[in-house]
């Protein structure tokens, strides 16, 4: 309703970055159906008119708490799921408006890696053959040279030769998400969505598996858009963040703005609430802590959806939805009482 | 120093599962003092659950066994008492917190009747009396209309609301000693930090003696006095807190602490521990990080180290002094 991001003050501030999504009033409403007749009764708002781009080559972190619409958002823009709303661009192409053909010849160029790579690797196939899928499907190599194509993908990704004709089983967490990865990377895509990728992992391998991505994203010119709970880490990978909070964008800026000098209370409470491993740090630390649960998606409070829990909130919050603004350079805000520091002010 | 009310010597405990012998305590020996907050930390499979189960006897046996050790608590030494005994010191004289409240609570009774249950069996408190304890219990652990919510059933509360209630119960006998095992992991930041914000200011009110085991450094760093690091079924590491995070002397504790990203500054290279962790079936022979440590010298893959005293309540089990890179 009031996300207005135009593309006139969105190339403004891109200063000539290449946009490669671009998303537009997403919506994404998922039907509550009950009774014999499965009559729809409500809907869950997902994801509900969010607005942001993705410029080539950055790493777009998207972080919020359970059930706030990450993975709905990954998996819409890439087409794993249907909007029910809005517009998403990939390349400048319209991609909501593609045909089943169309997509398909798209698909190599977008990828993704999954939270729990035990979950997403067949057990029944081999490395080779989970690795070489998209190879059979998309591409038109000869086996022997899939094969070597397979070959060199493992040795990317840190895994030896001779795991090929190993099983997903016999392999550690952090090296099944290698091959993931692996799988991800197979077709030379521009862009990957990568859901929660190391979050299954032990602390000591999250960093193997991160350092790799980041290694990959510089030698293959990848995008990322990262989805994690783990705001320490995304602070680490991420270029720009956007912070959902029940299927809406609530803050999106630059990783050091957002962390430094965050503007919604949101993302303030919510960095407030991360640990520091530090003692010292800890017990000096001023704390906001939130009160109460987050409320239902399929029942989201009226105004701004976090008024409920916010410690700024007055009576504006109820009735308004509060519009998504610029309030720095590359810092939108989608809060009725954020406000910049009074210096900033001052300076205009 | 203050009383030691738990004490556990060499423990060790092992699995004879249908792949071969689990080892997977292999000597845990600590102690915990009167109103002491100890933080157990490590990754997963390191040994923090069957450490603290081993303890009550809440392991499967079998295939479980303790196949040495001690725990004492005062009198008592816990491993060599009977189940009969053990049920009674359990949810009475020590409380355990689980990681997941629904596998915990029971789903057809209410929060309320959980609560005086636990009372009923460990005190001679009457029913009505019980029943007042239980609201003021939910009311103590920041559960608002606690009266009211006496009547709900576990699935009618959210995540946050039921390990509250886990608290409670843990609480209601006033015990001397509460085992929390990863008791906010499943649950989002935000009620994570309610509920640390709650244990905070109950340790101030109650000064219950706590174990709060955690596979995330930085969750206990603002909660613990001291903390311990497990790795392949063994401490590792203990030190008073400030000195784990400031001078942390084994290498996989500083490792552990260079993986980790920082949520207050800006993106500086993670420095991951290279490898896996270890495989539990083979019995360890020497220091079971040896094939992922970078100080490793000879001895470390033939001798498992013992414990190096560094200062007073700092002992790293490591053949390398690592700022000379000689032997100790
Ligand atoms: N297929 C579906 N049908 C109905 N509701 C759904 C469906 N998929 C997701 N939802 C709901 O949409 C909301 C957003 O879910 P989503 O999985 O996108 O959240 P998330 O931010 O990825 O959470 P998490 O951190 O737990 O992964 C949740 O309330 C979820 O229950
Ligand atoms: N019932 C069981 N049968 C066989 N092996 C077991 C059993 N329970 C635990 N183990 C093994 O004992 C080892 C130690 O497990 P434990 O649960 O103590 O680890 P943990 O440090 O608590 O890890 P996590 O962080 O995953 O909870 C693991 O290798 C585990 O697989
Ligand atoms: S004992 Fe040796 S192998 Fe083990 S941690 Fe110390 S240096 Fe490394
Ligand atoms: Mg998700
Ligand atoms: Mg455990």
């Amino acid at each position: 309703m009031t996300a207005e991001l135009t593309d006139a003050t969105v190339e403004n501030d891109a200063d000539e970055r290449e946009v490669i999504v671009r998303v537009r009033s997403l919506e994404r409403h998922f039907p509550i159906r009950k009774g014999i007749l499965k009559r729809q009764v409500g809907s869950v708002k997902a994801v509900d008119d969010i607005s942001f781009d993705i410029y080539k080559g950055e790493t777009l972190g998207l972080v919020g708490e359970s059930g706030s619409g990450k993975t709905t958002t990954g998996r819409v823009i890439l087409r794993l799921d249907d909007a029910t709303g809005g517009d998403i661009e990939f390349e400048g192409v319209d991609l909501l408006g593609l045909d089943h053909k169309a997509l398909r010849a798209l698909r190599p160029k977008m990828q993704t890696i999954f939270q729990d790579p035990h979950a997403s690797l067949n057990p029944r196939m081999t490395v080779a053959s989970i690795v070489g899928e998209p190879l059979r499907e998309h591409s038109k190599l000869r086996s022997a040279e899939q094969k070597a194509r397979i070959d060199e993908l493992l040795e990317i990704v840190g895994l030896a030769p001779d795991h090929a004709n190993r099983y997903p089983h016999e392999f550690s967490g952090g090296q099944r998400q290698r091959i993931g990865i692996a799988r991800a990377i197979a077709l030379n895509p521009e862009f990957i969505v990568c859901d929660e990728p190391i979050a299954a992992l032990d602390v000591s391998i999250q960093a193997q598996v991160v350092n790799l991505m980041e290694k990959l994203q510089k030698e293959l010119g990848l995008t990322y858009l990262f989805i994690s709970h783990d705001l320490s880490m995304v602070r680490h990978v991420a270029d720009r963040v956007a912070v959902m909070y029940l299927g809406k964008i609530v803050e999106l800026a630059g990783v050091d703005d957002l962390y430094d000098r965050p503007l919604h209370p949101y993302t303030k409470a919510l960095q407030s609430a991360v640990p520091l491993p530090d003692p010292i740090l800890e017990n000096m630390r001023d704390r906001t802590i939130l009160e109460g649960d987050i409320p239902s998606p399929s029942n989201p409070p009226s105004g701004c959806r976090f008024r409920t829990r916010c410690p700024i909130a007055q009576e504006q919050c109820k009735s308004e939805v509060p519009e998504f603004r610029e309030m720095r350079s590359g810092q939108w805000v989608a809060c009725h009482f954020a406000e910049l520091d009074s210096q900033e002010n001052a300076g205009g | 120093m203050t009383d030691v009310v738990l004490d556990v010597e060499d423990l060790h405990t092992r699995f004879l599962t249908a792949d071969g012998v689990v080892h997977a305590v292999n000597g845990v020996s600590f102690d915990l003092h009167a109103g002491e907050f100890l933080g157990v930390v490590g990754e997963s499979g390191s040994g923090k659950s069957v450490t603290m189960m081993s303890l009550l006897k809440l392991i499967p046996m079998p295939p479980g066994e303790i196949t040495a050790g001690e725990a004492n608590f005062g009198d008592d030494n816990l491993i060599e008492m009977d189940h009969e005994a053990l049920r009674d010191i359990r949810g009475g004289r020590i409380g355990f917190i689980f990681q997941d409240p629904m596998t915990s609570l029971n789903p057809v009774i209410t929060v309320g009747k959980q609560i005086t249950e636990a009372l009923l069996e460990h005190t001679d408190m009457s029913k009505s009396a019980a029943k007042t304890r239980a609201a003021d219990l939910l009311d103590l652990v920041g559960i608002p209309d606690a009266a009211q919510r006496l009547k709900n059933y576990p699935h009618e509360m959210s995540g946050g609301m039921r390990q509250r209630v886990m608290i409670a119960i843990a609480l209601a006998c006033s015990p001397e000693v509460i085992i929390a095992d990863e008791p906010t992991t499943a649950l989002d930041v935000t009620i994570q930090a309610q509920i640390i914000e709650q244990v905070r200011k109950l340790r101030e009110e109650l000064g219950t003696a706590v174990i709060w085991i955690t596979h995330d450094l930085a969750v206990v760093a603002g909660l613990a006095d001291r903390v311990l690091v497990m790795y392949g079924g063994r401490i590792v590491e203990e030190a008073k807190v400030d000195v784990l995070y400031s001078n942390p002397q084994h290498p996989y504790t500083r490792g552990l602490l260079g993986s980790l990203p920082r949520l207050d500054q800006k993106g500086h290279e993670l420095t991951s521990i290279e490898g896996q962790p270890p495989n539990l079936l083979t019995k360890p022979v020497g220091c079971s990080f040896a094939p992922r440590c970078e100080f490793a010298i000879d001895k470390c893959r033939t001798e498992m180290p013992d414990y190096y005293e560094l200062a007073i309540g700092h002992r790293v089990a490591c053949h390398v002094n690592l700022d000379t890179g000689e032997p100790r």
